[in-house]
């Protein structure tokens, strides 16, 4: 029996009635979404949901060459069921998550630790892996790091100067972002989305946008497309020259460090003329575009834009042509491929480890169905490779905004959502600099959120860093971490 | 960059900078700007004028669009940080406008006026307020003329800069670290959520603005605050500025 027949196909963007989504009792649910990561799919999301006094399972899977994306439910149950991440580790997160959210015990899951809730026990020193031996010693830092940086803690055990294992333990963040989103639109929610993670308030409104406009039926106009390409663009442009000068800082390559800090903010600044907000606040709203960049602002970023683009290739080329700036990236915070699949990484962490993954390429949306991004894919797996995606992605996406810039569509008059479908499920993804964002909305029998179930791309991507770690000299975890460069709010929400 | 001895960089047109609340404008019964704002910044008891709290706002502009009086103004001005909490709001007639912030007392002026050293905290904050406090210490602005330096430490700091709504989660945290700094120190809020919460305020995991466990010196409204205003807080704290500015 073809397996997908036990699942609801939809395309990124799309909605289902809640009813046309196969359900099955919790065995067969676990055996059909088992069967089909072992064919190769992906896992974009897993979560829990009440059902009256129980709670039902929802899997969305991604069929990355196909383009498609299928969901399925099992029927409502309390109590555990049987934990996947054994055979496939990239579920583990989902499967802690769904058993602090809602009490469902994953039977089997190697390391359950809380998510971001209870800090008591995530942060219990007993709680991590530790190892043992007369010449091991530990080394704990955080929450409260030394830069400027959000919060988080790493616990390293260490024999000598070497990582053998690296726990990172979050939560610190947590706002309680889905538990507001319930009930909701409502008049915070897309400002809460904005913030979800303040350097990706593009890629998270543009998804939240995207989620909307499935469930009310709606297809924005191409005008308010274009302006969320651009942006999403201006943002990754914005997030990889200050990764870039970030990783040359922690090899003290000043130059590069010292230029692309400033450029950074330059891209910012790109933003901000067309919305006001270095960050894209009101940029991005579901059903229109607010904002109208009329042919004398057009000119003027474009203008902008190219000086920008090429101070920050410069800026970064620097360091290329620095030969021992350069080796102290390579064959460092390796994570192998084989590894990047199983633990499902993510966005340009993935591509870095020569994994063909990218939702602008395999579930594009929006603009992105007319005119396409190359895509950037480097095969080690090390700290070098990561900014080398970066770099590519830098060229990329800059000769992809100079030639859509050049042929904006007419703007249209478009209306406010006011009204979602009642009892429909949207997937919404989008690429956002890191990665993959996904949104899983589900509405009521009244249109109010039923669930909305938020994943940056930290939120697969952690694991990785902790892997990078392993057999590294510890002193090299600054530029491991930046060049991932993970959000911790993000993962906390 | 010569600010503050010339005039700074100009904001994005778009930005709009501070608000200002001619409430005399407003008709008694006229709701419509305290039923839009996202974060409940506008409150209104009947018969009185309209409160607007800058502390809440994320300047999203929304209320100055619909406001059908033309009562809520965007008067392009980026100097925003204010001493007290009280100072952020604006309420006719008299408070137009915020009071802007004043330097700080002789004695700790002598102490931290050429140097001060800041830890930052981020305590539920979404990266966006640190990133453009981030952006100060680079060679654009180069924060480090002024004698004002990020440090890694609290032990090395004279004070904290607070980003966030204060999880739950960080509030121990945060108070150790606040501990740890040595008499006297300073405390300042960057940005909605750490004055109010901004849009997190009330939530359950969340304390709601810095205040609520650690005494504010110095509050940075915005969401986030542009470099700027985050700038212009600093010095005014610190009497840097030319008396014109």
């Amino acid at each position: 029996m073809n397996v997908l027949n036990s699942f609801a196909l939809l395309a990124n963007g799309e909605a289902l009635d809640w009813n046309q989504i196969p359900e099955y009792s919790l065995s067969d649910f676990i055996r059909n979404v088992s069967e089909e990561l072992e064919l190769g799919a992906r896992m974009v999301s897993f979560f829990a949901l009440p059902e009256g006094s129980e709670k039902r399972l929802v899997a969305v899977l991604a069929l990355d060459s196909s383009s498609v994306l299928c969901v399925s439910r099992s029927q409502p149950f309390s109590g555990s069921f049987p934990s996947l991440t054994p055979k496939y580790p990239e579920a583990h997160l989902f499967e802690r998550e769904i058993y602090e959210q809602y009490g469902l015990l994953p039977l089997g899951h190697p390391w359950l630790k809380p998510v971001r809730k209870n800090l008591n026990v995530i942060q219990d020193p007993k709680n991590f892996f530790s190892v043992e031996g007369a010449e091991i010693h530990e080394v704990s830092v955080g929450p409260v790091h030394a830069g400027v940086i959000e919060p988080g803690h790493f616990r390293f055990q260490c024999d000598g100067e070497e990582v053998l294992h690296l726990e990172i333990a979050l939560g610190y963040q947590h706002r309680g972002i889905e538990e507001a989103l319930l009930g909701g639109p409502h008049r915070l929610s897309v400002y809460q989305i904005e913030t979800i993670a303040g350097d990706t308030t593009i890629g998270h409104s543009s998804a939240y946008a995207q989620a909307l406009e499935a469930l009310a039926g709606v297809q924005a106009p191409l005008y308010a497309l274009w302006v969320r390409a651009i942006a999403l663009e201006l943002e990754r442009l914005a997030n990889h020259t200050g990764d870039l000068g970030a990783l040359a800082n922690d090899v003290a390559f000043i130059p590069t460090s010292s230029a692309c800090g400033k450029i950074r903010g330059d891209f910012l600044n790109l933003t901000a003329l067309l919305c006001g907000n270095r960050f894209g606040r009101g940029m991005v709203r579901p059903g229109f575009s607010p904002i109208d960049c009329e042919p004398k602002r057009l000119a003027l970023l474009s203008d902008r834009f190219e000086q920008t683009l090429r101070d920050a290739l410069q800026a970064v080329g620097w360091f290329w042509d620095s030969a021992s700036s350069r080796a102290r990236f390579e064959q460092v915070g390796s994570v192998e491929t084989s590894m990047a699949a199983k633990i499902g990484l993510v966005g340009l962490a993935a591509r870095s480890c020569g994994l063909v993954r990218d939702v602008r390429f395999d579930h594009p949306t929006g603009w992105y169905r007319f005119a396409q991004v190359p895509l950037a894919v480097w095969p080690d797996g090390d700290v070098f490779s990561r900014a080398k995606v970066r770099w590519l992605e830098m060229q990329h996406s800059g000769e992809f905004l100079k030639e859509q810039f050049n042929s904006p569509p007419e703007p249209e008059s478009a209306e406010k959502i006011t009204r979602l479908a009642p009892d429909k499920l949207a997937v919404s993804l989008i690429e956002g600099w890191r990665g993959e964002i996904c949104h899983v909305a589900l509405t009521d029998s009244e249109g109010r959120f039923r669930r909305y179930k938020v994943t940056d791309p930290s939120f697969h991507n952690w694991m990785g860093l902790a892997l990078a770690l392993r057999n590294q000299a510890i002193s090299d975890f600054p530029i491991c971490n930046k060049s991932f460069n993970l959000s911790y709010c993000g993962f906390d929400l | 960059m010569r600010f503050p001895h010339e005039a700074p960089p100009p904001l994005p047109d778009r930005h709009g900078g501070s608000l200002r609340l001619e409430g005399s404008k407003c008709p008694s019964d006229c709701q419509v700007c305290s039923q839009l704002c996202p974060t409940q910044a506008i409150s209104r008891t009947c018969g009185k004028p309209p409160v607007l709290d800058l502390g809440k706002c994320l300047f999203c502009g929304e209320c100055t669009r619909a406001c059908p009086s033309q009562a809520i103004l965007r008067t392009g001005d980026y100097r925003m940080a204010t001493r007290q909490r009280e100072d952020l709001l604006l309420v006719s007639p008299g408070k137009e406008e915020i009071r802007l912030a004043s330097a700080l007392e002789s004695k700790m002026l002598k102490m931290f006026g050429r140097s001060l050293k800041l830890r930052q905290v981020s305590a539920g904050g979404c990266n966006a307020c640190e990133a453009d406090i981030n952006v100060l210490g680079t060679i654009g602005w180069d924060l480090g003329r002024f004698g004002i330096q990020y440090v890694a430490s609290p032990r090395h700091a004279d004070g904290l800069l607070v980003t966030g709504p204060v999880s739950k989660n960080m509030e121990l945290a945060l108070k150790k670290t606040y501990d740890a700094v040595s008499e006297p120190k300073i405390v300042i809020a960057v940005g909605a959520c750490a004055i109010s919460g901004g849009p997190f305020a009330n939530h359950e995991q969340v304390r709601s603005g810095v205040d609520a466990i650690l005494p504010v010196d110095l509050y940075i409204p915005g969401c986030p605050p542009h470099p700027l205003t985050i700038l212009d807080g600093l010095l005014r704290l610190l009497n840097r500025l030319d008396k014109q500015t």
